[in-house]
Protein backbone atom coordinates (compact mmCIF):
# COMPACT_ATOMS: atom_id res chain seq x y z
CA UNK A 1 0.00 0.00 0.00
CA UNK A 2 1.02 3.28 -0.89
CA UNK A 3 1.81 5.41 2.38
CA UNK A 4 0.05 8.87 0.64
CA UNK A 5 -2.71 6.98 -0.37
CA UNK A 6 -2.69 5.94 3.31
CA UNK A 7 -2.57 9.27 4.62
CA UNK A 8 -4.92 10.44 2.02
CA UNK A 9 -7.31 8.13 3.16
CA UNK A 10 -6.99 8.98 6.72
CA UNK A 11 -7.46 12.46 5.82
CA UNK A 12 -10.75 12.77 4.02
CA UNK A 13 -12.03 10.53 6.74
CA UNK A 14 -11.58 12.84 9.46
CA UNK A 15 -14.37 14.82 7.59
CA UNK A 16 -16.14 11.58 7.27
CA UNK A 17 -15.50 11.56 3.82
CA UNK A 18 -14.08 8.48 1.75
CA UNK A 19 -12.21 7.96 -1.86
CA UNK A 20 -15.81 7.37 -3.83
CA UNK A 21 -17.28 10.17 -2.02
CA UNK A 22 -19.31 7.84 0.79
CA UNK A 23 -20.13 8.25 4.32
CA UNK A 24 -17.69 5.72 6.73
CA UNK A 25 -20.82 3.75 7.19
CA UNK A 26 -21.97 3.88 3.24
CA UNK A 27 -22.78 0.94 0.76
CA UNK A 28 -22.20 1.23 -1.58
CA UNK A 29 -25.85 0.37 -4.08
CA UNK A 30 -26.58 -3.12 -3.04
CA UNK A 31 -28.30 -5.13 -5.79
CA UNK A 32 -29.94 -8.62 -4.72
CA UNK A 33 -31.08 -10.42 -8.01
CA UNK A 34 -33.04 -13.87 -7.07
CA UNK A 35 -33.37 -17.17 -9.60
CA UNK A 36 -30.06 -15.56 -10.89
CA UNK A 37 -29.57 -18.93 -12.73
CA UNK A 38 -31.90 -21.56 -13.94
CA UNK A 39 -29.71 -24.53 -13.53
CA UNK A 40 -29.65 -24.43 -9.94
CA UNK A 41 -32.18 -25.28 -7.34
CA UNK A 42 -31.32 -21.82 -5.40
CA UNK A 43 -29.64 -18.91 -7.04
CA UNK A 44 -29.08 -15.26 -6.39
CA UNK A 45 -27.22 -12.71 -7.75
CA UNK A 46 -25.41 -9.82 -5.85
CA UNK A 47 -24.21 -6.27 -6.50
CA UNK A 48 -22.33 -4.46 -4.06
CA UNK A 49 -21.52 -1.06 -6.34
CA UNK A 50 -18.97 -2.66 -9.19
CA UNK A 51 -18.38 -6.06 -6.85
CA UNK A 52 -20.40 -8.80 -8.42
CA UNK A 53 -21.06 -12.31 -6.91
CA UNK A 54 -23.24 -15.31 -7.88
CA UNK A 55 -24.61 -17.95 -5.08
CA UNK A 56 -26.05 -20.85 -6.54
CA UNK A 57 -26.80 -24.01 -4.97
CA UNK A 58 -27.41 -28.12 -5.91
CA UNK A 59 -28.82 -30.58 -3.67
CA UNK A 60 -27.17 -33.75 -3.02
CA UNK A 61 -28.47 -36.91 -1.39
CA UNK A 62 -26.27 -38.82 0.89
CA UNK A 63 -25.66 -40.81 4.44
CA UNK A 64 -25.84 -38.45 7.49
CA UNK A 65 -22.49 -38.14 9.34
CA UNK A 66 -22.42 -40.83 12.03
CA UNK A 67 -23.12 -38.66 14.64
CA UNK A 68 -25.95 -36.58 13.37
CA UNK A 69 -28.05 -39.51 11.44
CA UNK A 70 -31.24 -37.53 11.59
CA UNK A 71 -29.47 -33.99 10.49
CA UNK A 72 -29.02 -33.43 6.65
CA UNK A 73 -26.69 -30.11 6.71
CA UNK A 74 -25.33 -27.31 4.55
CA UNK A 75 -21.92 -26.91 2.81
CA UNK A 76 -20.80 -23.69 1.11
CA UNK A 77 -17.39 -22.91 -1.01
CA UNK A 78 -16.38 -19.87 -2.62
CA UNK A 79 -14.42 -19.50 -6.07
CA UNK A 80 -12.49 -16.96 -6.30
CA UNK A 81 -12.51 -16.81 -10.16
CA UNK A 82 -9.44 -15.87 -11.22
CA UNK A 83 -12.03 -14.28 -14.12
CA UNK A 84 -12.71 -11.55 -11.18
CA UNK A 85 -9.24 -10.06 -10.58
CA UNK A 86 -5.66 -9.96 -11.18
CA UNK A 87 -4.50 -11.31 -8.03
CA UNK A 88 -6.46 -14.83 -7.93
CA UNK A 89 -4.97 -17.67 -9.65
CA UNK A 90 -6.35 -21.22 -11.15
CA UNK A 91 -6.25 -24.07 -8.72
CA UNK A 92 -7.24 -25.15 -5.32
CA UNK A 93 -8.73 -22.85 -3.24
CA UNK A 94 -6.34 -20.51 -1.59
CA UNK A 95 -6.79 -19.62 2.61
CA UNK A 96 -7.82 -16.44 1.76
CA UNK A 97 -10.87 -18.45 -0.37
CA UNK A 98 -11.48 -21.46 2.59
CA UNK A 99 -11.98 -18.53 5.34
CA UNK A 100 -14.26 -16.73 2.91
CA UNK A 101 -16.00 -19.81 2.71
CA UNK A 102 -16.07 -20.53 6.63
CA UNK A 103 -17.47 -17.20 7.32
CA UNK A 104 -20.24 -17.33 5.28
CA UNK A 105 -20.64 -21.16 6.37
CA UNK A 106 -20.70 -20.31 9.75
CA UNK A 107 -22.99 -17.19 9.71
CA UNK A 108 -26.04 -19.59 8.35
CA UNK A 109 -24.87 -22.84 10.42
CA UNK A 110 -24.76 -21.02 14.13
CA UNK A 111 -27.23 -18.72 13.50
CA UNK A 112 -30.12 -21.94 13.56
CA UNK A 113 -31.79 -20.04 10.99
CA UNK A 114 -32.50 -23.66 9.23
CA UNK A 115 -33.29 -26.57 10.75
CA UNK A 116 -31.08 -29.45 9.69
CA UNK A 117 -33.43 -32.27 11.51
CA UNK A 118 -35.42 -31.08 8.15
CA UNK A 119 -33.36 -31.88 5.82
CA UNK A 120 -33.45 -35.77 6.98
CA UNK A 121 -35.39 -38.39 4.35
CA UNK A 122 -34.93 -41.38 6.30
CA UNK A 123 -32.95 -41.49 9.75
CA UNK A 124 -29.62 -42.99 9.43
CA UNK A 125 -30.23 -43.38 5.41
CA UNK A 126 -30.43 -40.41 3.62
CA UNK A 127 -30.37 -36.69 4.12
CA UNK A 128 -30.24 -33.52 2.02
CA UNK A 129 -26.79 -32.08 1.87
CA UNK A 130 -27.57 -28.26 0.58
CA UNK A 131 -24.37 -27.68 -1.50
CA UNK A 132 -23.79 -23.27 -1.42
CA UNK A 133 -20.93 -22.32 -4.04
CA UNK A 134 -20.47 -19.06 -4.41
CA UNK A 135 -18.40 -17.57 -7.30
CA UNK A 136 -16.99 -14.05 -7.64
CA UNK A 137 -17.69 -12.80 -10.81
CA UNK A 138 -15.90 -9.12 -10.13
CA UNK A 139 -13.46 -8.46 -6.82
CA UNK A 140 -14.21 -4.09 -6.68
CA UNK A 141 -13.79 -5.11 -2.52
CA UNK A 142 -16.36 -6.35 0.11
CA UNK A 143 -16.47 -9.96 -0.53
CA UNK A 144 -17.80 -11.21 2.76
CA UNK A 145 -20.55 -9.13 2.72
CA UNK A 146 -21.73 -9.84 -1.15
CA UNK A 147 -21.07 -13.55 -1.05
CA UNK A 148 -23.03 -13.85 2.22
CA UNK A 149 -25.95 -11.72 1.29
CA UNK A 150 -25.67 -14.03 -1.60
CA UNK A 151 -25.86 -17.26 0.10
CA UNK A 152 -28.56 -16.68 2.00
CA UNK A 153 -30.56 -14.99 -0.46
CA UNK A 154 -29.87 -18.07 -2.83
CA UNK A 155 -31.14 -20.33 0.60
CA UNK A 156 -34.26 -18.33 0.97
CA UNK A 157 -35.13 -19.02 -3.08
CA UNK A 158 -34.25 -22.97 -2.80
CA UNK A 159 -36.61 -25.25 -4.20
CA UNK A 160 -35.95 -28.92 -3.85
CA UNK A 161 -35.74 -31.31 -6.74
CA UNK A 162 -38.14 -34.08 -6.89
CA UNK A 163 -36.44 -36.73 -5.37
CA UNK A 164 -38.10 -40.26 -5.95
CA UNK A 165 -37.14 -44.13 -6.10
CA UNK A 166 -34.20 -43.22 -4.60
CA UNK A 167 -33.02 -40.94 -7.25
CA UNK A 168 -33.09 -37.27 -7.53
CA UNK A 169 -34.67 -35.75 -10.79
CA UNK A 170 -33.28 -32.30 -10.97
CA UNK A 171 -35.81 -31.88 -14.13
CA UNK A 172 -38.38 -31.38 -11.75
CA UNK A 173 -38.58 -28.64 -8.82
CA UNK A 174 -40.91 -29.14 -6.24
CA UNK A 175 -42.32 -26.00 -4.52
CA UNK A 176 -40.96 -27.61 -1.48
CA UNK A 177 -38.30 -24.62 -0.03
CA UNK A 178 -36.55 -24.29 2.72
CA UNK A 179 -37.65 -22.76 5.95
CA UNK A 180 -35.59 -20.52 6.89
CA UNK A 181 -36.26 -18.82 10.88
CA UNK A 182 -34.51 -16.02 10.73
CA UNK A 183 -31.87 -14.23 7.91
CA UNK A 184 -28.60 -14.00 9.37
CA UNK A 185 -26.65 -10.73 8.03
CA UNK A 186 -22.87 -10.03 7.67
CA UNK A 187 -21.55 -7.62 7.98
CA UNK A 188 -17.59 -6.30 7.44
CA UNK A 189 -16.75 -3.75 9.57
CA UNK A 190 -13.09 -2.30 9.10
CA UNK A 191 -10.86 -0.04 11.08
CA UNK A 192 -8.32 2.20 8.96
CA UNK A 193 -6.69 4.37 11.47
CA UNK A 194 -8.90 5.12 14.29
CA UNK A 195 -11.86 5.21 12.42
CA UNK A 196 -14.53 2.40 11.16
CA UNK A 197 -15.97 2.12 7.39
CA UNK A 198 -17.90 -0.69 6.22
CA UNK A 199 -17.92 -1.77 2.83
CA UNK A 200 -14.64 -1.25 1.69
CA UNK A 201 -13.58 -1.17 -1.58
CA UNK A 202 -10.64 -2.31 -3.27
CA UNK A 203 -8.06 0.31 -2.72
CA UNK A 204 -9.65 0.79 0.86
CA UNK A 205 -9.45 -3.22 1.67
CA UNK A 206 -5.44 -2.32 1.02
CA UNK A 207 -5.12 0.29 3.75
CA UNK A 208 -6.76 -1.93 6.49
CA UNK A 209 -5.78 -2.36 9.97
CA UNK A 210 -8.02 -4.60 11.20
CA UNK A 211 -11.82 -6.02 10.42
CA UNK A 212 -14.36 -7.88 11.91
CA UNK A 213 -16.94 -9.65 10.03
CA UNK A 214 -20.06 -9.77 12.31
CA UNK A 215 -23.13 -12.43 11.82
CA UNK A 216 -26.51 -10.42 13.41
CA UNK A 217 -30.02 -12.04 13.47
CA UNK A 218 -32.96 -9.85 12.86
CA UNK A 219 -33.81 -9.05 17.04
CA UNK A 220 -29.85 -8.11 17.04
CA UNK A 221 -28.29 -11.57 18.66
CA UNK A 222 -24.97 -12.08 17.08
CA UNK A 223 -23.94 -15.55 15.95
CA UNK A 224 -20.66 -15.58 14.07
CA UNK A 225 -17.54 -12.87 14.21
CA UNK A 226 -14.17 -13.42 12.71
CA UNK A 227 -11.49 -10.65 13.06
CA UNK A 228 -8.75 -10.37 10.40
CA UNK A 229 -6.19 -8.11 9.66
CA UNK A 230 -2.90 -7.61 11.02
CA UNK A 231 -3.71 -5.37 13.54
CA UNK A 232 -5.37 -5.75 17.41
CA UNK A 233 -8.75 -4.21 18.52
CA UNK A 234 -9.27 -3.27 21.55
CA UNK A 235 -12.43 -3.99 23.63
CA UNK A 236 -14.27 -0.64 22.77
CA UNK A 237 -13.11 -0.91 19.05
CA UNK A 238 -15.08 -4.05 19.06
CA UNK A 239 -18.48 -2.87 20.91
CA UNK A 240 -18.07 -0.13 18.24
CA UNK A 241 -17.58 -2.84 15.25
CA UNK A 242 -20.09 -5.00 16.27
CA UNK A 243 -22.94 -1.70 17.26
CA UNK A 244 -22.68 -0.84 13.33
CA UNK A 245 -22.53 -4.26 12.20
CA UNK A 246 -25.70 -4.80 13.49
CA UNK A 247 -27.48 -1.60 12.26
CA UNK A 248 -25.69 -1.99 9.15
CA UNK A 249 -27.16 -5.63 9.03
CA UNK A 250 -30.80 -4.11 9.42
CA UNK A 251 -30.32 -2.06 6.07
CA UNK A 252 -28.81 -5.27 4.24
CA UNK A 253 -31.82 -7.50 5.75
CA UNK A 254 -34.59 -5.54 3.99
CA UNK A 255 -33.24 -6.32 0.25
CA UNK A 256 -33.29 -9.92 0.66
CA UNK A 257 -37.15 -10.33 2.42
CA UNK B 1 -39.37 -42.38 -37.45
CA UNK B 2 -38.05 -39.33 -38.74
CA UNK B 3 -37.39 -35.69 -37.37
CA UNK B 4 -39.69 -33.88 -39.25
CA UNK B 5 -39.71 -30.86 -37.12
CA UNK B 6 -37.28 -29.61 -34.10
CA UNK B 7 -38.37 -30.63 -30.60
CA UNK B 8 -37.69 -26.70 -29.38
CA UNK B 9 -40.00 -25.59 -32.47
CA UNK B 10 -37.01 -23.67 -34.32
CA UNK B 11 -35.99 -23.96 -38.01
CA UNK B 12 -33.32 -26.01 -38.91
CA UNK B 13 -30.89 -23.36 -39.79
CA UNK B 14 -32.47 -21.26 -36.42
CA UNK B 15 -30.00 -20.89 -32.96
CA UNK B 16 -31.52 -20.33 -30.05
CA UNK B 17 -31.72 -16.14 -29.12
CA UNK B 18 -28.41 -14.63 -28.58
CA UNK B 19 -27.41 -11.92 -26.25
CA UNK B 20 -23.98 -10.34 -26.00
CA UNK B 21 -22.24 -7.79 -24.12
CA UNK B 22 -18.79 -6.34 -23.76
CA UNK B 23 -17.12 -4.76 -20.76
CA UNK B 24 -19.17 -6.80 -18.27
CA UNK B 25 -16.47 -7.46 -15.65
CA UNK B 26 -14.36 -4.03 -14.76
CA UNK B 27 -11.56 -5.91 -13.28
CA UNK B 28 -10.46 -7.20 -16.01
CA UNK B 29 -8.03 -5.78 -18.88
CA UNK B 30 -10.94 -7.08 -21.83
CA UNK B 31 -14.16 -8.65 -20.83
CA UNK B 32 -17.70 -10.11 -22.40
CA UNK B 33 -21.02 -12.03 -21.98
CA UNK B 34 -22.46 -14.49 -24.49
CA UNK B 35 -25.79 -16.02 -23.71
CA UNK B 36 -27.42 -18.65 -26.51
CA UNK B 37 -30.50 -20.05 -25.13
CA UNK B 38 -29.60 -21.35 -21.99
CA UNK B 39 -26.17 -21.37 -22.00
CA UNK B 40 -24.51 -18.37 -20.48
CA UNK B 41 -20.75 -17.72 -21.06
CA UNK B 42 -18.47 -15.12 -19.31
CA UNK B 43 -14.90 -14.33 -20.50
CA UNK B 44 -12.06 -11.93 -18.91
CA UNK B 45 -8.82 -11.48 -20.07
CA UNK B 46 -5.80 -10.53 -18.48
CA UNK B 47 -2.75 -9.49 -20.06
CA UNK B 48 -0.55 -9.51 -21.36
CA UNK B 49 1.65 -9.58 -18.12
CA UNK B 50 4.29 -11.55 -16.90
CA UNK B 51 3.82 -14.99 -17.38
CA UNK B 52 5.40 -18.01 -14.66
CA UNK B 53 6.98 -19.88 -14.98
CA UNK B 54 9.56 -18.62 -16.68
CA UNK B 55 10.38 -21.88 -18.76
CA UNK B 56 6.47 -21.00 -20.71
CA UNK B 57 8.11 -17.73 -21.82
CA UNK B 58 8.51 -17.76 -25.53
CA UNK B 59 10.95 -15.06 -26.20
CA UNK B 60 9.54 -13.88 -30.33
CA UNK B 61 5.90 -13.56 -29.09
CA UNK B 62 3.29 -13.90 -26.29
CA UNK B 63 1.34 -16.62 -25.48
CA UNK B 64 -2.34 -17.10 -25.41
CA UNK B 65 -3.73 -19.17 -21.99
CA UNK B 66 -7.37 -20.28 -22.15
CA UNK B 67 -9.48 -21.68 -19.36
CA UNK B 68 -12.69 -23.35 -19.61
CA UNK B 69 -14.81 -23.64 -16.30
CA UNK B 70 -17.75 -24.53 -15.12
CA UNK B 71 -19.66 -23.13 -11.99
CA UNK B 72 -20.26 -25.51 -9.72
CA UNK B 73 -24.19 -24.95 -10.24
CA UNK B 74 -23.89 -24.50 -13.60
CA UNK B 75 -25.35 -27.96 -14.96
CA UNK B 76 -28.85 -28.82 -14.62
CA UNK B 77 -27.85 -32.53 -13.31
CA UNK B 78 -25.42 -33.27 -10.34
CA UNK B 79 -23.06 -30.68 -8.64
CA UNK B 80 -20.12 -29.56 -11.16
CA UNK B 81 -16.87 -30.15 -8.65
CA UNK B 82 -14.82 -27.17 -8.98
CA UNK B 83 -11.43 -27.49 -9.98
CA UNK B 84 -10.31 -28.85 -13.51
CA UNK B 85 -11.43 -32.19 -14.86
CA UNK B 86 -9.99 -34.07 -18.21
CA UNK B 87 -12.65 -32.11 -19.91
CA UNK B 88 -12.14 -28.83 -19.20
CA UNK B 89 -8.97 -29.48 -20.31
CA UNK B 90 -8.99 -30.56 -23.42
CA UNK B 91 -11.94 -27.57 -23.74
CA UNK B 92 -9.08 -24.89 -22.90
CA UNK B 93 -6.81 -26.40 -25.56
CA UNK B 94 -9.21 -26.42 -28.36
CA UNK B 95 -10.39 -22.91 -26.95
CA UNK B 96 -7.10 -21.44 -27.44
CA UNK B 97 -6.39 -23.45 -30.96
CA UNK B 98 -9.70 -21.51 -32.09
CA UNK B 99 -8.92 -18.23 -31.01
CA UNK B 100 -4.86 -17.81 -31.75
CA UNK B 101 -4.95 -17.48 -35.41
CA UNK B 102 -6.66 -14.69 -34.98
CA UNK B 103 -4.09 -13.10 -32.83
CA UNK B 104 -1.36 -11.43 -33.16
CA UNK B 105 0.91 -11.51 -30.33
CA UNK B 106 4.63 -10.52 -32.03
CA UNK B 107 4.61 -7.40 -29.50
CA UNK B 108 4.22 -9.05 -26.10
CA UNK B 109 7.38 -11.42 -25.83
CA UNK B 110 7.82 -13.16 -23.01
CA UNK B 111 4.40 -12.07 -22.05
CA UNK B 112 1.09 -14.28 -21.33
CA UNK B 113 -2.74 -13.03 -22.11
CA UNK B 114 -5.03 -15.24 -20.12
CA UNK B 115 -8.70 -15.88 -20.59
CA UNK B 116 -10.86 -16.84 -18.28
CA UNK B 117 -14.56 -18.56 -19.19
CA UNK B 118 -17.01 -19.31 -16.84
CA UNK B 119 -20.22 -20.73 -17.42
CA UNK B 120 -22.88 -20.02 -14.68
CA UNK B 121 -25.73 -21.93 -16.64
CA UNK B 122 -25.19 -24.65 -19.53
CA UNK B 123 -27.42 -26.39 -21.54
CA UNK B 124 -25.14 -27.68 -24.62
CA UNK B 125 -23.10 -25.57 -26.83
CA UNK B 126 -21.01 -24.25 -23.91
CA UNK B 127 -17.53 -24.24 -25.74
CA UNK B 128 -18.77 -22.35 -28.80
CA UNK B 129 -20.73 -19.98 -26.58
CA UNK B 130 -16.78 -19.93 -24.49
CA UNK B 131 -15.24 -19.13 -27.47
CA UNK B 132 -17.74 -16.23 -28.63
CA UNK B 133 -17.19 -14.76 -25.57
CA UNK B 134 -13.24 -15.48 -25.13
CA UNK B 135 -13.42 -13.52 -28.79
CA UNK B 136 -15.39 -10.02 -27.75
CA UNK B 137 -13.09 -10.12 -24.71
CA UNK B 138 -9.82 -10.02 -26.34
CA UNK B 139 -11.02 -7.23 -28.96
CA UNK B 140 -12.54 -5.60 -25.72
CA UNK B 141 -8.74 -5.92 -24.49
CA UNK B 142 -7.65 -3.48 -27.13
CA UNK B 143 -5.40 -6.61 -28.95
CA UNK B 144 -4.36 -6.52 -32.15
CA UNK B 145 -6.54 -9.24 -34.05
CA UNK B 146 -7.59 -9.86 -37.51
CA UNK B 147 -11.08 -10.92 -37.14
CA UNK B 148 -13.20 -12.13 -34.58
CA UNK B 149 -14.21 -15.88 -34.39
CA UNK B 150 -17.78 -17.09 -33.60
CA UNK B 151 -18.60 -20.10 -33.21
CA UNK B 152 -21.65 -22.55 -33.00
CA UNK B 153 -22.53 -26.35 -33.07
CA UNK B 154 -24.06 -28.11 -36.09
CA UNK B 155 -24.85 -31.19 -36.36
CA UNK B 156 -27.51 -34.20 -37.65
CA UNK B 157 -30.49 -35.28 -36.16
CA UNK B 158 -31.64 -38.58 -37.91
CA UNK B 159 -31.97 -37.45 -41.30
CA UNK B 160 -31.89 -33.87 -40.91
CA UNK B 161 -29.41 -31.60 -40.60
CA UNK B 162 -29.25 -28.58 -38.02
CA UNK B 163 -27.51 -25.98 -36.20
CA UNK B 164 -27.31 -24.87 -32.79
CA UNK B 165 -28.14 -28.39 -31.04
CA UNK B 166 -29.93 -28.08 -27.50
CA UNK B 167 -29.84 -30.74 -24.78
CA UNK B 168 -32.49 -32.57 -26.24
CA UNK B 169 -31.34 -32.90 -29.38
CA UNK B 170 -28.33 -33.90 -28.27
CA UNK B 171 -29.81 -36.93 -26.36
CA UNK B 172 -32.43 -38.02 -29.43
CA UNK B 173 -32.35 -41.45 -29.10
CA UNK B 174 -34.80 -42.27 -32.03
CA UNK B 175 -32.31 -41.82 -34.77
CA UNK B 176 -28.52 -41.02 -35.32
CA UNK B 177 -27.02 -37.92 -33.92
CA UNK B 178 -24.38 -35.60 -34.43
CA UNK B 179 -22.69 -33.25 -32.69
CA UNK B 180 -20.06 -31.21 -34.26
CA UNK B 181 -19.18 -27.92 -32.67
CA UNK B 182 -17.27 -25.33 -35.44
CA UNK B 183 -15.47 -22.31 -34.56
CA UNK B 184 -14.42 -19.89 -37.24
CA UNK B 185 -12.87 -16.28 -38.51
CA UNK B 186 -16.14 -14.92 -40.66
CA UNK B 187 -14.42 -12.64 -42.56
CA UNK B 188 -12.02 -15.12 -43.95
CA UNK B 189 -14.35 -18.23 -43.82
CA UNK B 190 -11.65 -20.68 -42.25
CA UNK B 191 -12.32 -22.88 -39.74
CA UNK B 192 -10.53 -22.45 -36.39
CA UNK B 193 -12.35 -25.08 -34.06
CA UNK B 194 -13.90 -28.42 -35.31
CA UNK B 195 -14.92 -31.57 -33.53
CA UNK B 196 -17.21 -34.23 -33.80
CA UNK B 197 -18.84 -36.59 -32.21
CA UNK B 198 -21.50 -39.16 -33.71
CA UNK B 199 -22.12 -40.37 -37.28
CA UNK B 200 -22.22 -38.99 -40.39
CA UNK B 201 -21.40 -39.17 -44.76
CA UNK B 202 -18.86 -37.01 -45.70
CA UNK B 203 -21.51 -35.30 -48.03
CA UNK B 204 -23.52 -34.30 -45.04
CA UNK B 205 -20.49 -33.05 -42.88
CA UNK B 206 -19.96 -30.75 -45.91
CA UNK B 207 -23.66 -29.19 -45.94
CA UNK B 208 -23.72 -28.89 -42.76
CA UNK B 209 -20.49 -27.05 -42.43
CA UNK B 210 -21.86 -24.78 -44.91
CA UNK B 211 -24.49 -24.25 -42.87
CA UNK B 212 -22.50 -23.53 -39.59
CA UNK B 213 -20.64 -20.54 -41.85
CA UNK B 214 -23.94 -19.04 -42.22
CA UNK B 215 -24.79 -19.09 -38.58
CA UNK B 216 -21.33 -17.84 -37.74
CA UNK B 217 -21.85 -15.00 -40.13
CA UNK B 218 -25.27 -13.95 -38.02
CA UNK B 219 -23.40 -14.96 -34.93
CA UNK B 220 -20.51 -12.77 -35.77
CA UNK B 221 -22.86 -9.67 -35.99
CA UNK B 222 -24.35 -9.56 -33.13
CA UNK B 223 -20.74 -9.64 -31.66
CA UNK B 224 -19.80 -7.11 -33.76
CA UNK B 225 -22.80 -5.06 -32.28
CA UNK B 226 -22.03 -5.72 -28.77
CA UNK B 227 -18.76 -4.07 -29.28
CA UNK B 228 -19.97 -0.87 -30.82
CA UNK B 229 -22.66 -0.64 -28.08
CA UNK B 230 -20.10 -0.37 -25.65
CA UNK B 231 -17.95 2.55 -27.49
CA UNK B 232 -20.82 4.19 -28.24
CA UNK B 233 -20.08 7.99 -27.99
Amino acid sequence: MNNQIRTHIIKLFNSDRRLDGRKLTEYRKVDVQLNATSTAEGSARVKIGETDVIAGIKTEVMEPYPDSPSEGSIMVGVELLPLSSPDFESGPPSARAVELARIVDRGIRESKCLDFKSLCIKEGEKIWMVIIDVCIINDAGNLFDAAALAAIAALKSMRFPEYKDDKIDYKKKTDKGLELKDLPIEVTVIKIGDKFIVDADSEEEKAIDARLTVASLSDGTLCAMQKGGDFPLTDEDICKMVEIGIEKAKELRKLVK
Amino acid sequence: MAYKERLNGRKFDETRKIEAKAGVIPRADGSAMFKIGNTWAYAAVYGPRNLHPKFLQDPSKGILRCNYNMMPFSSSGDRVRPGSSRRSKEISLVTEKALLPVLDLSEYPNSVVDVFIEFPQTEAGSRCAGICAAAMALADAGLAMKDLVAAVSVGRVDDKLLVDLDYNEEAYEEGPVADIPIAMSPNYGKVTLLQMDGLISKEQLKKVIEMGKKACKDIYEVQKKALKDRYKI
